[in-house]
C-alpha cells in the first residue's frame, strides 16, 4: 500500500502522456472482467465450454472492422509492437506468396516514427529507410516520391496516423496510392485511432494492416506497464495470411478457434504466441464500446481532439507550438521559447511539482526538445484550465531562465533520480546482507 | 454520455478560445471522399451499466469455468488459489491506472515492485539477472533465440521435442522471418537428452523444457555441457512457475538464459492472457536483453531509488538496433507475480509445489488403477501424460458430460496424428481428493 502511494496514477489526475492516450479506466471493465465466465476458463478446455469467451471475441471483432472499415482482424497480438510484429509479418508472407520476399526488403518509416516501428520492421527480416518529416510534420511528398523511384525493392512503409506530431496525414490517401503503386503494401501504426474514431475509417484510406491499442483508445488500464493488446486489422490482401489462431462462426451458429494452419489457415504465416491473445483486455475493452457506443466513441474522439486544441490555443502564446493549424489529439510543443540552460526535462519536473505528470518528453525526435501533451477526452474544462495556468506559469519561468527549475521536482516522494549511475553501475536485483535465499520479503 | 465530462457550453466556450466554429474544422485535412457521416454504421448507440453487465454476464454464463468442477487442464495454464490480498493489490489505482515508470520521481512505487520481481525470478531461476518481464512465456522464448543467435553469432536454432509446441511455433516463426534455421526434434515424452546429440558448431542455441509438454522433470544439465561445449546456448524453458519450487532450477543445469510463464503465481487463467513472461539470464549477457530493466541508484539527496535502466538496449533509444521491439510488457501481471511470491516466499513455495505434486501423485495412482491407462510421464512435477484404449477426443467429450474436464488431447497441440490416444492432464493446489474420485471413476465408466 506505502508503495502504491509513492505512484502518480490516472484516477489521481491529469496524465497527459502523448502518444499514451492515458484516458479514464472504468471501474465496471475490472468487474466484469472478473467474472468467472471469463477470468476462470482455461484457454485449451473444451471449445464447447468457452462459446461465450468465443462470442465475446468475435463481438470484439466486429466492433473493431466496423470502426476500421477493415475485412478482418488479427486478435491474438499482445500489445501494440505485437500488432505491428502482425501486420509485418502479414506483409512479408504476403511477399513470399508473390515470390517476392526475397527482393522486396526495403520498409520506409518516417523520422517521427515511434521506436517499435523500426525494431519491428527489422524483426520481419526487413531493412529500414527512413524518410524525412516536411515543414508541416506531414511525410515530405518528394523526398517519399524519389525514394519510390529509385528502388525497385519496396516492402512497404510503416506511417502513423494521425502522426505522433499529433497531426493528420493530409496526403495519407495519394502515399497508399504510391506505395500500391510501387508493390508494396501500407502498414499503418494506428496508436492514436483514439483521435479519428467515428470520423475518418482506415480501410477508406488505403490501409493494408494497423494494430489498435486497446489499452489506450478501448480505456484497459495501463496498469504501470502492461499488460496490452493490440489487434490488428488487415486488408483482404493481407487476410488470408492473418495468424493462428482466429474465431470462426460456423453455420449452425457454432463458434470454433482455428488452431491449425490448414483449410482456412493454411496461408497463415503461423503462430504469434501461445494460446488465444489477451481475453482480460477484450472484456473490458468490449465493456467500455458497449458502455459508450458508437454515438459515445465518436464523441469522445471529438472531445479528445478538442482538448488537445484548447491547451495548443491557451499555451501557444507562452510555449512554441512545433507547427502550425490545429493539431488532432494531441499538441506537441518544442523547447525553442525556453532560455539557454533551461530544458524540456526541467519543464517536465517541475510539473510534478504542480501536482501533475508530466508530458511525453524528448519525442517525436523530429522536433527539438519535443514535449507531447494529449489530455484525452478524460478531463473537464476546469482540469484543462488548472492545468494550462500551471504549465503557463512554468513556460514564463523557463523562458526567463529560472535556474531552480533545474532541480524539480522539490516536492515529489523522491528527487532527481541519477539515471546516469544506474546505467554505470547496474544493479538489478537485490542482495541479502549475508545468505542468499529468495528474496520474498 | 458515460465517462465524458464536457458539457456543451464547455464545448462552446473552447471552442470560442480555439477560435473555431465547430469541431469539423479540426478534421480538414482528413480527405474528403473518406470523412464519415454523422452516425458510426452498424454499430449500437451507448448502454447503462445495467444493459452492459447483463449483456456481459449473458456471454460469460456460456463458459464453463474451471471452479465449477473437477478440472484438470494444464499444458501452460494452471488453474491457481490466488489470495484476495493480490487482486486487492493490483487493483489499487495507482498501480492499476499509472503509465510505464518513464518519471521516476512519482513512480517508485512500480519500480520498486519491479525491482522485486526481478530479485524474486533471478533467485527463483538462479539466474543472475531477470527482466521486468515479457508478454508471457512462448514470447520470452522467442525472444530467447534470437537473444542467442545475436550472442552467438549463429544462425540455427535447436528446439526440444518436450517443447509447448505454441512456444515452438511461436519461436519458429520469429527465427524464420530473420532468416535463421530452426531444427525441431520429434515430440517424444522424454526426449530431452537428444538435444546433446543435436547441437553442432553452427548451433546458436538448444531450446528445451522442464518439466516439458508431458509434464516430464529433466535434468537439462547434460544439453547444457554439449551445447557449451560446442560455442551454443541452452535456453532453459518451463511453463509452470510454481515446479521451481522443487525442481533444479535452469541456473543450477547450467542454463545461459531461462524463460518461462509466470501466470501460475498471482494470475488468473483468463482464458490464456494477460499473462506474464519470466526471461533471466547470466550476467555476462544483460547487455544483449530485451525488455526492460529497473535498477537501483540514488536521488539529488542520495536517497536511494529505482528507475527504469540499460535502455539503450531498447527500441525507443536504439530503434532499428534495438535488442526487441517489446515496449508495453505485463507489468500489473508482473505485480501480482511478486505481490503473490511476497505473501509465499521461498519456503511457501516450495510448500505450494509439494502440494502440487502430491496431488498430482495421487491423480496418477487413481487413472493407473483404471484398466486400459497407461501413465507415460516416468518423472512428474504436476502433469503427466496418459494413453487411453480410446480416442482421446471422445474420452474427453464423455467425461465433459460426466462433468469432468479431464485435460488436453495431445492430438490438439500434436495435430500430426501421432498422439491421437494420449491425454494430458494436470493437478494443482485447487485439486481436491473428490475431484480425483470423481475423475478415475468417470474414466472407468467410459474405457
Ligand atoms: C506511436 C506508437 N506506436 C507504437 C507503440 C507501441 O505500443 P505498445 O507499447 O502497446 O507495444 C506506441 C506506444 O507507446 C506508440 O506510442
Amino acid at each position: 500500500m506505502r508503495l502504491s502511494q509513492k505512484n502518480y496514477a490516472i484516477d489521481l489526475g491529469l496524465f497527459p502522456l502523448g502518444s499514451c492516450t492515458m484516458k479514464h479506466n472504468p471501474r465496471l471493465n475490472e468487474k466484469l472482467a472478473r467474472l468467472p465466465g471469463f477470468a476462470d476458463i482455461h484457454p485449451l478446455q473444451p471449445q464447447a465450454t468457452v462459446q461465450g469467451a468465443l462470442e465475446l471475441i468475435d463481438e470484439l471483432a466486429t466492433w473493431l472492422k466496423t470502426l476500421t472499415g477493415m475485412p478482418a482482424v488479427a486478435m491474438s497480438p499482445k500489445a501494440g509492437a505485437h500488432g505491428e510484429f502482425c501486420g509485418m509479418m502479414a506483409i512479408r508472407q504476403a511477399l513470399v506468396a508473390r515470390g517476392e520476399a526475397e527482393t522486396r526488403k526495403r520498409v520506409l518509416v518516417p523520422a517521427s516514427a515511434h521506436g517499435t516501428n523500426p525494431a519491428t520492421a527489422v524483426q520481419c527480416g526487413f531493412i529500414v529507410d527512413e524518410i524525412k518529416a516536411n515543414a508541416r510534420g506531414r511525410v515530405d511528398m518528394d523526398e517519399l516520391k524519389a525514394k519510390l523511384e529509385m528502388s525497385d525493392d519496396i516492402a512497404g512503409i510503416m506511417l502513423t496516423n494521425p502522426n505522433t506530431c499529433g497531426l493528420f496525414e493530409t496526403d495519407i490517401k495519394e502515399i497508399a496510392d504510391l506505395i500500391h503503386a510501387a508493390g508494396g503494401y501500407f502498414y499503418c501504426d494506428g496508436a492514436n485511432f483514439n483521435a479519428i474514431v467515428g470520423r475518418v475509417r482506415p480501410g477508406d484510406l488505403g490501409v493494408d494492416a494497423m494494430h489498435i491499442n486497446l489499452h489506450k483508445t478501448f480505456s484497459t488500464p495501463h496498469g504501470g506497464g502492461g499488460p496490452g493488446s493490440g489487434p490488428t486489422v488487415l486488408s483482404d490482401a493481407l487476410a488470408p495470411y492473418a495468424p493462428v489462431p482466429f474465431v470462426v462462426k460456423d453455420e449452425d451458429g457454432v463458434f470454433r478457434l482455428v488452431e491449425d494452419m490448414e483449410g482456412d489457415a493454411s496461408e497463415s504465416f503461423g503462430r504469434m504466441v501461445a494460446f488465444h491473445g489477451q481475453m482480460g483486455m477484450f472484456v473490458r475493452a468490449l465493456t467500455y464500446m458497449l458502455s459508450h457506443g458508437a454515438d459515445g466513441l465518436k464523441q469522445a474522439s471529438e472531445d479528445a481532439v478538442l482538448n488537445a486544441n484548447y491547451i495548443q490555443a491557451r499555451l501557444k502564446s507562452v510555449m512554441t507550438p512545433a507547427f502550425d493549424g490545429y493539431c488532432m489529439h494531441e499538441a506537441l510543443f518544442s523547447d525553442a521559447f525556453t532560455a539557454d540552460g533551461i530544458e524540456t526535462i526541467d519543464i517536465a519536473k517541475s510539473l510534478i511539482d504542480e501536482g501533475y505528470h508530466p508530458m511525453t518528453m524528448y519525442f517525436p525526435l523530429v522536433v527539438h526538445g519535443a514535449m507531447l501533451i494529449e489530455p484525452t477526452e478524460s478531463e473537464s474544462k476546469a482540469e484543462l484550465d488548472r492545468f494550462c495556468d500551471s504549465l503557463e506559469a512554468i513556460a514564463r519561468r523557463a523562458a526567463q531562465g529560472d535556474e531552480t527549475m533545474k532541480g524539480a521536482p522539490y516536492l515529489a516522494p523522491m528527487r532527481r533520480l541519477d539515471e546516469t549511475q544506474a546505467a554505470r553501475k547496474p544493479v538489478l536485483k537485490w542482495t541479502p546482507p549475508e545468505t542468499s535465499s529468495v528474496a520474498a520479503e | 454520455m458515460r465517462y465524458l465530462p464536457l458539457t456543451p457550453e464547455d464545448r462552446a466556450e473552447m471552442l470560442a478560445t480555439i477560435g473555431a466554429k465547430t469541431v469539423d474544422e479540426f478534421f480538414t485535412d482528413v480527405p474528403e471522399a473518406a470523412r464519415l457521416g454523422s452516425t458510426i454504421e452498424g454499430l449500437p448507440d451507448h448502454q447503462g451499466e445495467l444493459a452492459v453487465e447483463r449483456h456481459m454476464s449473458n456471454l460469460a454464463a456460456k463458459n464453463r469455468s474451471a471452479s465449477s468442477g473437477p478440472f484438470f487442464v494444464g499444458a501452460g495454464a494452471y488453474k491457481r488459489h490466488v489470495p484476495a490480498t493480490v487482486d486487492m493489490v493490483i487493483q489499487r489505482s495507482e498501480f492499476l491506472t499509472t503509465y510505464t515508470p518513464y518519471q521516476p520521481e512519482i513512480a517508485q512505487g512500480t519500480l520498486q515492485t519491479l525491482f522485486e520481481f526481478q530479485t524474486q525470478v533471478a533467485a527463483m531461476t538462479a539466474m543472475d539477472v531477470a527482466n521486468a518481464s515479457m508478454y508471457d512465456g512462448s514470447t520470452a522464448c522467442a525472444e530467447a533465440a534470437i537473444m542467442a543467435t545475436r550472442v552467438t553469432r549463429r544462425k540455427k536454432v535447436i528446439l526440444s521435442g518436450g517443447l509447448h509446441p505454441h512456444y515452438a511455433a511461436a519461436t519458429k516463426m520469429v527465427c524464420e522471418a530473420q532468416g535463421f534455421e530452426v531444427f525441431q526434434l520429434p515430440a517424444t515424452v522424454d526426449g530431452e537428452n537428444a538435444l546433446a546429440d543435436a547441437v553442432d558448431d553452427q548451433t546458436a542455441c538448444v531450446i528445451g523444457q522442464s518439466p516439458n509438454i508431458f509434464g516430464t522433470v529433466t535434468d537439462l544439465s547434460k544439453s547444457a555441457d554439449a551445447a557449451h561445449e560446442k560455442g551454443a546456448l541452452l535456453v532453459s524453458v518451463f511453463t509452470e512457475a510454481v515446479s521451481l519450487g522443487l525442481v533444479t532450477p535452469p541456473g543450477e543445469m547450467g542454463a545461459d538464459i531461462a524463460v518461462g510463464e509466470g501466470q501460475s503465481i498471482g494470475n488468473g487463467l483468463n482464458f490464456g492472457g494477460p499473462y506474464v513472461g519470466l526471461f533471466a539470464c547470466t550476467q555476462k549477457l544483460v547487455r544483449q536483453m530485451p525488455g526492460r530493466l529497473c535498477g537501483e541508484t540514488v536521488d539529488a539527496d542520495g536517497n536511494r531509488g529505482f528507475v527504469l535502466t540499460l535502455s539503450t538496449r531498447e527500441q525507443h533509444i536504439r530503434r532499428d538496433k534495438a535488442t526487441s521491439n517489446i515496449c508495453t510488457n505485463s507489468g500489473l501481471c508482473a505485480l501480482a507475480f511478486t505481490a503473490h511470491m511476497t505473501l509465499l516466499g521461498g519456503k511457501g513455495l516450495e510448500q505450494l509445489a509439494l502440494l502440487n505434486h502430491e496431488a498430482a501423485c495421487d491423480l496418477a495412482d487413481a487413472l493407473e488403477a483404471v484398466p486400459g491407462v497407461e501413465i507415460l510421464t516416468p518423472r512428474f512435477f504436476n502433469e503427466f501424460a496418459f494413453r487411453t484404449p480410446m480416442d482421446a477426443e471422445a474420452v474427453l467429450a464423455m467425461l465433459d458430460e460426466a462433468g469432468v474436464v479431464g485435460g488436453v488431447r495431445a492430438s490438439r497441440l500434436f495435430p500430426d496424428g501421432h498422439m491421437g490416444d494420449v491425454i494430458i492432464c494436470a493437478a494443482t493446489e485447487c485439486t481436491t481428493p473428490e475431484d480425483i474420485a470423481a475423475y478415475a471413476a468417470a474414466l472407468k465408466e467410459i474405457i
